[in-house]
């Protein structure tokens, strides 16, 4: 038998068709929905007068436009209201099971899914959302797709798809001190840019990975799409499993026995090929930060920036409009440069690991007062949990108040917009011109990097205060 | 539902030499509120269109009349970022029918595909050539044949292959719609349920 590679395995178990010269036909287990790309999608059912194929393998909850205060109020955005409003109306008309605003189980979607056993190791997922990547955590093959897609996978529980080409990323060593997971994929693509994954679906493997909580995975699969891979995952094992155990949807009784002997089998055999690997040194990683207006424009926080003259024309351009659209000097230091804006959360960092890391490390201490700090938990049951474990407490004795949960100043399609020329360290994963408002510049980081700002003002190595 | 045919396509095109041209820039996130397909063309790059006061940003290419046509010529690595094909739509509904980029992101060419805006894919080499021609003249005109899978710069003649997947290439040429498609495979598909089951 051949050898097969992690994602050989998901993908070839899932191929219901091969088209001739064409892309597969992949069984898709879960379909993930919210408001902003689904609409479109269900205008199309309605159109052809078709109904959900798979209501039940599909899950939906609005997150993206939701505000982040007062919930239990009527959306105030009458355009946000109404996608809103539709998402409930199209669930509603097709069966699909809803995590309405204001329901226990309500967050963003891909912070949903694990915590309620939605994502399975060994299952495809999909999401009109590119951070769909993040369930590969488990050992998924998980992907972002557009919303004709979207309208297709509710159409048929499937999705055409080329085969994407294989890469193995692997850290190997002991992470320094104050080194998240979100360092790692901001190291990683700092070093083969914002599209050096394109046309690949990604493995992470190594000590350095394997060593994460599942939350930290997550994170970094999470990520898989700024450097433009489709997906990038992790083998599952025994954290895999105990995180998984006992959650709503997961398995259960013998099914969950029978689950986990499958499960056990989904691992990269020995000697298979993949199209690209990469190592790096885990110990070489540092708290990271980015600079400019996409991901891979990243360095070690404590790094001088390149002036500009090692660039090759393109990418000197590009550096150059970059740094200019940030208002930042080439060859200048990060450290000691001030910021206006934190925000934790989003689908990359805004779980209760995150808040944890977050709150006992501002704990005792005072926030910055000239700072604006957003503290947005990922879900429902983030809120909950950080109450229930009194981090709420410590965050408001420190100056901090958490809000409510959605993807909030991350896309910034709701009130939480970071004013034009102001700077934001974000726990986020994009960095682009206005991501977090117009004329907004951001730093992507950690949460300790991003707590450490919070307590000083300006970027501040976490390393520092530890 | 048939997406628009597209066999050749011969017009000018509009350069937009950028590398990274993020799908944030094509359509911001403020401007995904809409719960239909349509208009989005009115605020394709809208941050790089119009200033804050919403006053039209001169030196932007869309806003000089120098350059027209149906062809967008971007930098590499062109609709990176998120997978909202609100960006496609918007690049189609702003009256684009293809784009030319050295590097496409993955899902923005999918999205692309599926709704008639083709992608065309050339090498750097080519792609200067391309906007060194529409800096000597921004009349010049670009022929694109999607059967014979070809761009070629009618000013000097000069041609290149592009890549498409055959699948692909038989739905634009023919206005062929995937789900269609999938709805016929019903059968196989709940055959594959049964076995897994």
């Amino acid at each position: 038998m051949s050898k097969k590679t992690l994602f050989d395995k998901v993908w070839d178990s899932h191929v219901v068709s091969q088209i001739e010269g064409g892309p597969s036909v992949v069984y898709i287990d879960r379909h993930l929905v919210h408001e902003v790309t689904s609409p479109q999608a269900f205008a199309g059912l309605d159109k052809r007068g078709i109904k959900v194929a798979r209501p039940k393998q599909t899950f939906a909850t609005p997150d993206h436009n939701v505000p982040t205060i007062d919930q239990h109020l009527t959306i105030r955005d009458v355009l946000s209201r109404s996608q809103v409003e539709t998402l409930t109306k199209n669930c509603e008309n097709h069966g699909v099971t809803l995590f309405g605003l204001n329901h226990p189980w309500q967050g963003v979607v891909h912070v949903v899914g694990p915590e309620l056993g939605i994502t399975l190791p060994g299952s495809t997922m999909v999401c009109g959302d590119s951070h769909t990547s993040t369930h590969g955590a488990f050992g998924a093959v998980a992907f972002g797709i557009g919303t004709s897609e979207v309208e297709m996978v509710l159409a048929t529980q499937c999705i055409m798809q080329p085969k994407p080409k294989k890469m193995l990323i692997e850290v190997n060593g002991k992470l320094g001190k104050g080194v998240t997971a979100k360092d790692i994929i901001l190291y990683i693509i700092s070093k083969i840019s914002a599209s050096g994954g394109t046309g690949y679906f990604i493995e992470f493997a190594g000590s350095a990975i394997t060593s994460l909580s599942m939350e930290g995975r997550m994170t970094l699969c999470n990520m898989s799409i700024e450097m433009g891979a489709r997906g990038g995952m992790i083998a599952p094992d025994e954290t895999t499993f105990n995180y998984v155990k006992g959650r709503e949807f997961a398995p259960k009784g013998t099914d969950w026995d029978k689950a986990v002997v499958y499960w056990k089998t989904l691992k990269t055999d020995d000697g298979a090929e993949f199209d690209s690997v990469i190592r790096y040194d885990g110990g070489d990683i540092e708290p990271m930060i980015t600079y400019g207006t996409n991901p891979g424009m990243g360095c070690k926080i404590s790094d001088t920036l390149p002036d500009g003259s090692e660039f090759a024309d393109n990418n000197k351009t590009t550096f150059l409009k970059a740094l200019k659209y940030m208002d930042i000097e080439p060859g200048s230091k990060m450290l000691g440069r001030k910021i206006d804006y934190v925000f934790l959360g989003s689908c990359t960092n805004g779980r209760i690991e995150d808040f944890r890391t977050f709150a006992s490390f501002v704990k005792g201490k005072k926030k910055d007062k000239d700072t604006i700090v957003w503290l947005v938990p990922g879900s429902k049951q983030v809120e909950k949990q950080c109450i229930e474990e009194g981090i709420d407490k410590i965050l408001n004795e420190a100056g901090f108040e958490l809000r409510q949960p959605g993807c909030s100043a991350c896309l910034a399609m709701n009130d939480d917009k970071v004013p034009e020329g102001k700077y934001a360290v974000a726990t986020s994963n994009r960095n682009f011109e206005g991501r977090q408002g117009p004329g907004s510049r951001t730093f992507l980081a950690s949460p300790l990097t991003a707590a450490a700002a919070a307590l000083t003002g300006v970027i501040t190595d976490p390393r520092e205060l530890m | 539902m048939a997406i628009d045919k597209f066999i050749t396509l011969e017009s000018p095109a509009i350069p937009l030499p950028i590398e990274n041209v993020d799908t944030d820039q094509i359509i911001p996130a403020r401007f995904l509120k809409a719960t239909t397909r349509d208009g989005f063309g009115e605020n394709l790059f809208r941050d790089w269109r119009y200033d804050k006061n919403n006053n039209k940003i001169s030196n932007f290419v869309l806003n000089n009349s120098t350059y027209t046509g149906k062809i967008l010529v971007g930098g590499r690595n062109f609709g990176s970022g998120s997978s909202r094909e609100h960006a496609a739509w918007a690049i189609y509904d702003y009256g684009f029918k293809v784009v030319v980029s050295s590097f496409f992101a993955d899902i923005f060419k999918n999205n692309s595909l599926n709704n008639g805006l083709l992608p065309v894919q050339v090498s750097e080499g080519f792609l200067s050539k391309i906007y060194s021609a529409i800096e000597a003249n921004p009349a010049t005109k670009l022929k694109i044949d999607l059967e014979n899978q070809t761009i070629t710069l009618l000013s000097s003649g000069e041609s290149e292959k592009f890549d498409i997947n055959p699948y692909k290439r038989t739905c634009l040429m023919n206005g062929y719609d995937d789900i269609d498609y999938l709805l016929n495979m019903k059968d196989k598909i709940e055959a594959f349920e049964k076995s897994k089951a």
